[in-house]
């Protein structure tokens, strides 16, 4: 897993409550796209391009300097929905690596987590005066710092924002859980020696014939 | 003495292998379940970490996401079909992870087969890539959708970090009427506390209109829980529940049947156990609802208009409106009854089950589909489907013109095979509303089976109670 220590990049406003994960990676139907770099073109299909396959250029992200944007600022309860992780994916794949929002769903933040993207939670006056800030373009750039966790204005003005002080480790360092949990095989085991004991019925799993 | 604590209080603890500084655990998982469209990539992770699974019985695999319902000849699916098929079968059989295949009778949606082979029990922790995987709290399981990062991670050490919850308990009473259903309570209550009302919350279901419904319209409320939010929905395990499954193929029988449900009638929240929030909602003289928006909490009786923006409580509310009006093509003060439709869909694991389609063609029979009007009934899964033909149930449908189909998710979602054009509008059994879901510029209203029944027979929204007169 990629790192997260700083970024410095363009923020681009999507003030929209409940952009849900069919709005950012549409169609799961498709699925078959297994490399998750491949997925860009997918992420926000419906908002980024026409049936032609052209650019909506009422979209945001279709817009200079947004379409290089590496931070998106959107409302409340971001990426809601479907657990699909391509969500995350795709974003990742078009370089948004940072979302800012007053909240997120609980599957997509811990999506972004295991995948080197910072989900920053603001509150909702915070959020939208930075999307209106950033909205015009002389102010697009943001400096995001998880170091320090806050998010600075191009006029200095400093927001600090909490995250778990394990997540924020984990995406500081770039490693994943696994390993973690993987050094501590020998209690799990242990753990399910006792648990199977106390329920019995569920020692033996037997799948399907 | 312990405190009192919560069912889901009851479950964490018993799952917690450790705890970190920052207040997140390490739990233990029991069992999880995959399907086709996004499970195979952590098959594929691991495989990369030249990792097993470590406790491949605990998994349950079934396809169900992009195979067609109209016939099941692997010759006629498409390409990316047969490919995600094929990636998940072969990897599955190289973990030795249990395969419910394509024509097994047992064969349905995910969150259907669960319960009905008794592979879902109350106590258990449970995930699977798929938000709807709340669905299985209603055995007061917890139960959750994780993303395939993290199934990645149960697949190899059964274990799972998660942050824990919230409690918020919502209690529903009062007296309902005629032709009210747990999809009615649900969209009531996704109403009142809004899509993301639940957001870090575990949501307990509980009141006399909960305890008093069957297994089948708890699975539809704690389905929908995830749009209200809620990661999990659970509703405490008592007689319905064991009655539900005693007997089913993979749930404990005989003394170890005794022992599961003497611990499971243990897990009830204590009466004193205190939420971090806690609402009510009186049922008592509540109409069918309807969905006039492209979000769940969108939501009003079939009786009532299409509201007015500047009604609206705030501003980021407002502009929400306008978007999902726009989008719908509905006006302000519309009447929603009334409003013409293109298709009806019943089926998703909201609302697929027999009772659900016993509620549904009681509406139907002897009636005939609109003109104009494409209708289609996807039972949950092969054995729904099976028992329903027994009741005759597929012959009310196709004699009134609706097309009986092989189970799967189907039009719950744009898949290449089943979804909505683009501009029509259909009155759809599913769970989400969301712009584009059932197909690019698809218009969705979310209501209960017997409501979509009485929307395909008369051509647009209406109020069932009507029909049932
Ligand atoms: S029926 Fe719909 S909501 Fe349920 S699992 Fe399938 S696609 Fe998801």
């Amino acid at each position: 897993m990629r790192a997260f220590t700083r970024l410095s990049g363009i923020a681009a406003p999507l003030p929209r409550r409940n952009v849900n994960t069919d709005d950012i990676y549409p169609n799961l139907g498709g699925a078959a796209i297994t490399d998750p770099e491949a997925m860009g073109p997918c992420a926000f299909g419906n908002w980024r391009w026409n049936a032609d396959g052209s650019p909506r250029p009422d979209f945001i992200l279709n817009q200079p300097p947004y379409d290089r944007a590496q931070i998106l600022i959107a409302g409340a309860n971001f990426g809601c929905g479907s657990a699909r992780e391509q969500a995350a994916w795709c974003m990742n794949a078009i370089g948004l690596r940072c979302i800012i929002a007053p909240s997120f769903s609980d599957i997509f933040y811990g999506n972004c987590l295991k995948n080197g993207m910072l989900p920053v939670r603001l509150s909702e006056d915070a959020t939208d005066a930075l999307s209106a800030f950033v909205s015009d373009p002389a102010n697009a750039t943001l400096d995001v710092d998880l170091d320090a966790r806050t998010v600075t204005r191009s006029d200095g003005c400093v927001a600090i924002f909490d995250i778990s002080p394990r997540d924020r480790q984990r995406l500081l360092a770039g490693v994943d859980d696994i390993g973690a949990t993987f050094a501590i095989m020998d209690r799990i085991h242990a753990f399910a020696a006792d648990y199977h004991h106390r329920r019995p019925w569920l020692a033996d799993e037997r799948g399907a014939d | 003495m312990t405190p009192p604590r919560t069912l889901y209080q009851k479950l964490w603890d018993d799952h917690c292998i450790e705890t970190y500084p920052d207040g997140q655990g390490l739990i233990w998982v029991d069992r999880q379940l995959l399907y086709e469209a996004t499970s195979f990539q952590a098959l594929q992770g691991l495989e990369k970490r030249g990792l097993p699974a470590l406790r491949p019985t605990a998994s349950l695999a079934v396809p169900d996401h992009v195979i067609p319902t109209h016939h099941r000849n692997p010759s006629a699916f498409s390409e990316s079909t047969r490919r995600l098929l094929d990636a998940m079968f072969e990897r599955c059989g190289r973990q030795g992870i249990p395969v419910i295949p394509l024509h097994d009778e047992r064969q349905g949606i995910v969150h259907v087969i669960g319960p009905e082979q008794g592979f879902t029990l109350p106590g258990l922790v449970m995930v699977c890539c798929d938000s709807h995987t709340c669905t299985n709290g209603a055995f007061g399981a917890l139960a959750f959708g994780i993303g395939s990062s993290e199934f990645e991670h149960v697949l190899a050490t059964q274990t799972l970090v998660q942050p824990k919850l919230r409690s918020m308990r919502v209690r529903v009473t009062g007296e309902m009427g005629p032709a009210i259903f747990a999809k009615d309570i649900i969209l009531a209550i996704i109403g009142r506390i809004g899509h993301d009302g639940g957001v870090g919350h575990a949501i307990e279901f509980a009141g006399s209109v909960v305890t008093s419904l069957s297994m089948e319209g708890r699975m539809t409320m704690c389905n929908m829980a995830i749009e209200a939010g809620a990661r999990s929905g659970l509703i405490a395990p008592d007689e319905t529940s064991f009655a539900y499954l005693k007997g089913r193929a993979m749930a404990p029988s005989g003394a170890a049947w005794d022992m599961a449900v003497a611990y499971w009638q243990t897990l009830p929240s204590d009466p004193d156990a205190v939420f971090d929030k806690d609402v009510e909602i009186d049922m008592t003289g509540i109409s069918p609802r309807v969905t006039w928006g492209t979000s769940p909490e969108q939501v009003t009786g079939i009786g009532n208009t299409v509201p007015d923006p500047g009604d609206a409580p705030d501003q980021a509310r407002q502009a929400a409106w306008l978007a999902a009006q726009a989008y719908m093509d509905l006006k302000p003060g519309t009447a929603l009854s009334g409003v013409r439709i293109d298709k009806a869909f019943i089926g998703s694991c909201t609302n697929a089950r027999l009772d659900d389609l016993r509620a549904a063609s009681a509406v139907v029979k002897g009636r005939r589909v609109a003109d104009g009007v494409h209708a289609i009934v996807v039972p949950g899964s092969g054995l729904i489907r099976t028992a329903a033909e027994a009741e005759g149930i597929d012959r009310i449908f196709i004699e009134a013109g609706f097309e009986w189909r092989l189970p799967g998710c189907s039009m719950c979602f744009a898949n290449d095979l089943d979804s909505v054009s683009p501009g029509e509008r259909c009155a759809s059994t599913s769970n989400r509303n969301f712009e584009h879901r059932q197909g690019v510029n698809a218009r969705t209203h979310l209501m209960s089976p017997a409501m979509v029944a009485a929307a395909a027979v008369t051509g647009r929204l209406t109020d069932v109670r009507e029909l049932l007169a």
